[in-house]
């Protein structure tokens, strides 16, 4: 496989990249038909409201729970896989993590990797630091294996090919991989990405995992997926890396169960997925297979940023279930790849910020209507459209007195929006200003512009009543 | 968030707290709003000095100017009557988002609470308080309802105007697809994302009309303003109209 | 300072405020739910699994092997891969079952036979959930994690005695905490994936086929 430019674009290009999806009828429908489809599957998994209300409360419980003690929770996981015989690495940067990976793989004079799904290996972009050093770093899920064999990003955390149609992916596989003719047969395609991968997964001489739990009690780590092929990049190759976010902890296995029953069916609608692989060290004197090596990198990238602060703590007790880009509605038109980030629609506006700073990401926050809808369905519920407000005011502001600046605090300052609410401001905290004001404009409305910037593109201009309430009133009055 | 609306009387007075948006651009919709309030027996006070609740500003990040905004409509309501605001998302701002808008300041915050639980929105104040029953007496009419999401989420303000559509006769409310997905407005959004917000828009405009209504109703001065002018611009003539008005269009026939 | 120390300190600094032990919230939300009467949960598990696409096959104690040469004739299996220490290994031993395979010796001697060369692999299983229909998989020395992974078909025993109401009641009842092996798996269904397009495929990665012989009935031997 080639090496692939796997750089995120900056959030400027957000605006215009969002522009071109929706002028695409194709990828329209496409997105529209992906996301209603998830939304009525996870719909069905949650047939009684109170119930699903207990639930997402117990859930909320747990995650904040976790993150209140993540300090102490962190050292007991790493004391407990250390006794389990895993060897725990702590990166601050994806430059060190991808350090840390690429000595490992040096170590064992590694050639071929198999990587098993893990937005945070997207997050470090691991596959570019891995490629760069000689070292192929093959994706095996099937959606992330059609990605990187068309040079693309996952467009969805879940579902990373969603934007792709089985046409494009036939034609792909055709020109791709050797020996294949076109077939629109899904199944078909599917026994062409097994075939191609078995091989991979025999050969690998390095696993990669994402982790979903990590259980600091027993020193476990919890994979949750359907195809087998976390099982096979956590089992077969002599050395199984696993790389997670240090948000991940739990305490106990009790805490998994209700964080895992709500990830599956708030993700893809399931009550449970085809795997769930506890993994507790690697292969032990006279077992027969299992790596015989496993280390853990536990990856901060911002994350301790979000942490320093009670309210962005919040974004931290994510579960990665994607059902908030799922009800989205910004997302349902623009798809994941126009944020440039690594994890798109609305979990993405609030922990982008603090992965790649509000330089790079000051216009995210803003790409929302504040609909609600993601932080309704939210398993944990993490108050989305709160820390999008929250964070809209860091990326327009100095940090406050007494607070330490985001990475990139006040990066989206505007002298012209800073006037405008200024202006605002100063009118409308002065009703007898106000009143002035809104007589001119009703008197005058015939001077009402007709381009009202971004919204007379599509819409008719906005114009005053020819009386505000407020005079009909006084003439009722007489 | 629910409401324990159990214990709470029928007020002989409410404040009327009509938001930017309808002062200036929907007035009659106020109008009628306060029209359907008196016809319940209850007087209606419009304070002078209202302006805006600060929303454009606070959902921008602009806490501090929201703040100002805000800090005004704290003054308007000195007796411990209702306020109703014929808008859900304002009311929204003013019940759910005002103590955390003052939590820096204890005498304000307490101020910010109590009246945040005097805030209703106009069609849950009508169902909710002042349990109306109406009849219907207007022509038949075939309609489909947009509730702007901010309210739905916050205040269920779709059952109640559910609710009060029910009560009249030969009146068919329509389902759109998506009923629940937003229409785009989302303040400064239509302005900062004008791409994006118009596909939203332009969707939401599709599926109302899809259902075959002669017009749509809302009860969100933003949500019309937005689908209204894509509708026009499109010099398509489905139109919305203030569930206020239309309320108080077919209830005519009505007595107190 | 280590990256360690970088991370736990700023984490440390944030001083974040304890909250209270989610422990009793959770014993109290599983206590709240219904439950599956003890006579339902055979019947409840091999509904909810054979909905994940798997193939069930209710059979008494004594006749499993029967049935399980059944199956190894109309699948057309020619070698089947199964764990010569444990009892069900050596009832099959006795058995004269075609094309046995043991698993007997590290993967690493034999990976490509084992990949291409096996057709199916026969493993017991720690018990089973009845509320999703899944197998608890408790791989060992004896019987390794890849024999319910590699092979085309996974054939699974699973004694209708130890089937519990929840995943819950399985990690609390049977003390997984005390004792986790280094990979426990839950496995409901074939492997599948709906990666292209939504459109369900099974036998993505692993087994593409999942029998479960469900026993029942007194013990016989």
């Amino acid at each position: 496989m080639s090496t692939q430019p796997l750089q995120f674009v900056p959030g400027s290009e957000f605006k215009r990249r969002a522009a071109e999806v929706v002028a695409n009828p194709f990828l329209r429908k496409s997105f529209r038909g992906a996301m209603d489809f998830l939304m009525a599957k996870r719909a069905a998994q949650f047939p009684d409201p109170e119930l699903l209300e207990r639930q997402r409360t117990l859930a909320e419980h747990i995650r904040r729970y976790s993150l209140s003690r993540l300090p102490q929770l962190l050292e007991q996981l790493e004391a407990n896989l250390v006794k389990n015989g895993v060897k725990v690495h702590w990166a601050e940067t994806p430059d060190e993590a991808n350090a840390i990976i690429l000595g490992i793989c040096r170590e064992h004079g590694a050639e071929l990797m198999v990587k098993g799904k893990s937005m945070v290996s997207e997050e470090v972009e691991l596959n570019h630091a891995m490629e760069q050093n000689g070292i192929e770093a093959l994706e095996s899920d099937m959606g992330e294996y059609i990605v990187q064999l068309a040079g693309e990003k996952p467009s969805h955390i879940i579902m990373p090919a969603i934007h792709k149609t089985k046409q494009q992916i036939a034609k792909l596989f055709e020109e791709k991989v050797p020996g294949v003719s076109y077939t629109e047969d899904v199944d078909a395609l599917i026994q062409v990405g097994r075939d191609v991968l078995r091989k991979k997964f025999m050969d690998a001489d390095i696993g990669l995992s994402g982790v979903n739990f990590a259980v600091a009690e027993t020193g476990t780590l919890c994979l949750v997926e359907n195809e087998g092929n976390g099982r096979m990049c956590t089992t077969v190759p002599d050395v199984h890396i696993a790389i997670t976010g240090i948000e991940k902890v739990v305490e106990k296995l009790e805490h998994v169960v209700p964080l895992y029953g709500l990830l599956t069916r708030s993700a893809t609608g399931q009550a449970i997925t085809t795997y769930f692989n506890v993994i507790t060290g690697p292969r032990r004197n006279g077992e027969k297979d299992g790596p015989k090596e496993m280390h853990l990198v536990l990856v901060d990238n911002g994350r301790t940023q979000a942490f320093a602060d009670e309210q962005l703590r919040q974004t931290l007790q994510c579960i990665r279930c994607g059902a908030c880009m799922n009800h989205c509605p910004v997302y349902t038109r623009i798809g994941g790849h126009a944020y440039g980030t690594t994890y798109p629609g609305p979990i993405g506006e609030i922990i982008s910020p603090h992965m790649m700073g509000l330089a790079a990401t000051h216009v995210l926050p803003g790409a929302s209507t504040l609909c609600g809808a993601c932080g309704e369905v939210c398993p944990v519920k993490i108050p989305i459209p709160d820390l999008l407000i929250r964070l809209r005011e860091e990326a327009t502001h100095d940090a406050k007195p007494g607070h330490a600046p985001l990475v990139g605090q006040g990066a989206g300052k505007s002298t012209f929006a800073s006037l405008a609410y200024k202006g605002f401001a100063f009118l409308y905290s002065r009703p007898a200003l106000y009143r002035t004001f809104a007589w001119a404009a009703t008197r005058f409305r015939f001077l009402t512009p007709s381009n009202q910037a971004g919204w007379t593109v599509t819409r008719t201009p906005l114009k005053p009543a020819a009386k505000s309430l407020r005079e009909l009133l006084a003439e009722r009055r007489k | 968030m629910e409401r324990d609306y159990s214990k709470m009387q029928r007020p002989n007075d409410v404040y009327f707290f009509a938001t930017c948006l309808v002062d200036l651009f929907c007035p009659e919709a106020g109008m009628d709003a306060i029209q359907l309030l008196e016809r319940e027996g209850i007087r209606v006070h419009f304070p002078e000095n209202q302006t805006c609740c600060g929303q454009p500003a606070y959902t921008s990040g602009y806490a501090d100017e929201a703040r100002a905004v805000a800090k005004v409509q704290l003054d308007l309501f000195p007796n411990d009557w209702p306020v109703v605001v014929p808008s859900g998302s304002c009311a929204g701002m003013m019940r759910h988002h005002y103590p955390t808008l003052f939590a820096g300041d204890a005498a304000l915050q307490a101020k910010a609470e109590a009246l945040s639980a005097r805030v209703f929105e106009l069609t849950e104040f009508l169902v909710k308080v002042l349990k109306v029953n109406w009849k219907g007496s207007g022509k038949p009419a075939k309609l489909t309802l947009h509730t702007s999401c901010s309210a739905r989420r916050e205040m269920g303000t779709h059952l109640h105007a559910r609710e009060l559509l029910g009560q009249l006769a030969g009146v068919e409310v329509l389902q759109q697809s998506h009923e629940s997905e937003c229409c785009g407005f989302g303040g400064t959004f239509a302005v900062r994302q004008p791409a994006i917000s118009a596909a939203m828009a332009g969707d939401k405009a599709d599926a109302l009309k899809e259902t075959g209504a002669e017009k749509f109703v809302s009860a969100d001065g933003g949500c019309l303003m937005n689908i209204d002018g894509t509708l026009e611009k499109r010099r398509d003539s489905f139109r919305g109209q203030h569930l206020a008005s239309f309320l108080w269009q077919q209830t005519q026939g009505e007595k107190r | 300072m280590s990256a360690r120390d970088k991370i736990l300190g700023k984490l440390r600094a944030a001083q974040a405020r304890p909250l209270p032990n989610p422990d009793d919230a959770v014993v109290a939300h599983y206590a709240s739910l219904p439950r599956t009467a003890q006579d339902q949960l055979a019947q409840e598990f091999a509904e909810k699994i054979t909905a994940w696409h798997a193939e069930v096959h209710t059979v008494p104690r004594g006749q499993w092997v029967d049935k399980l040469k059944d199956i190894v004739a109309e699948k057309g299996i020619r070698t089947l891969l199964y764990p010569p220490a444990k009892a069900h290994g050596k009832a099959l031993e006795a058995s004269g079952v075609a094309g046995l395979k043991p698993y007997d010796r590290p993967i690493d001697e034999w990976k490509q036979e084992l990949f291409e060369g096996v057709d199916a692999a026969i493993t017991g299983t720690r018990g089973a959930i009845a509320e999703t229909g899944t197998l608890i998989v408790w791989p060992d020395a004896d019987e390794p994690r890849l024999m319910s992974l590699v092979p085309p078909i996974h054939i699974a025993l699973v004694d209708a005695d130890t089937i519990v109401p929840t995943l819950y009641d399985a990690i609390t009842a049977q003390g997984w905490s005390q004792g986790l092996p280094t990979n426990a798996l839950l496995i409901t269904g074939p492997s599948k994936t709906a990666d292209i397009q939504q459109t369900l495929a099974y036998g993505a990665h692993g087994p593409k086929e999942l029998i479960v012989l469900l026993l029942t009935g007194e013990a016989s031997q």
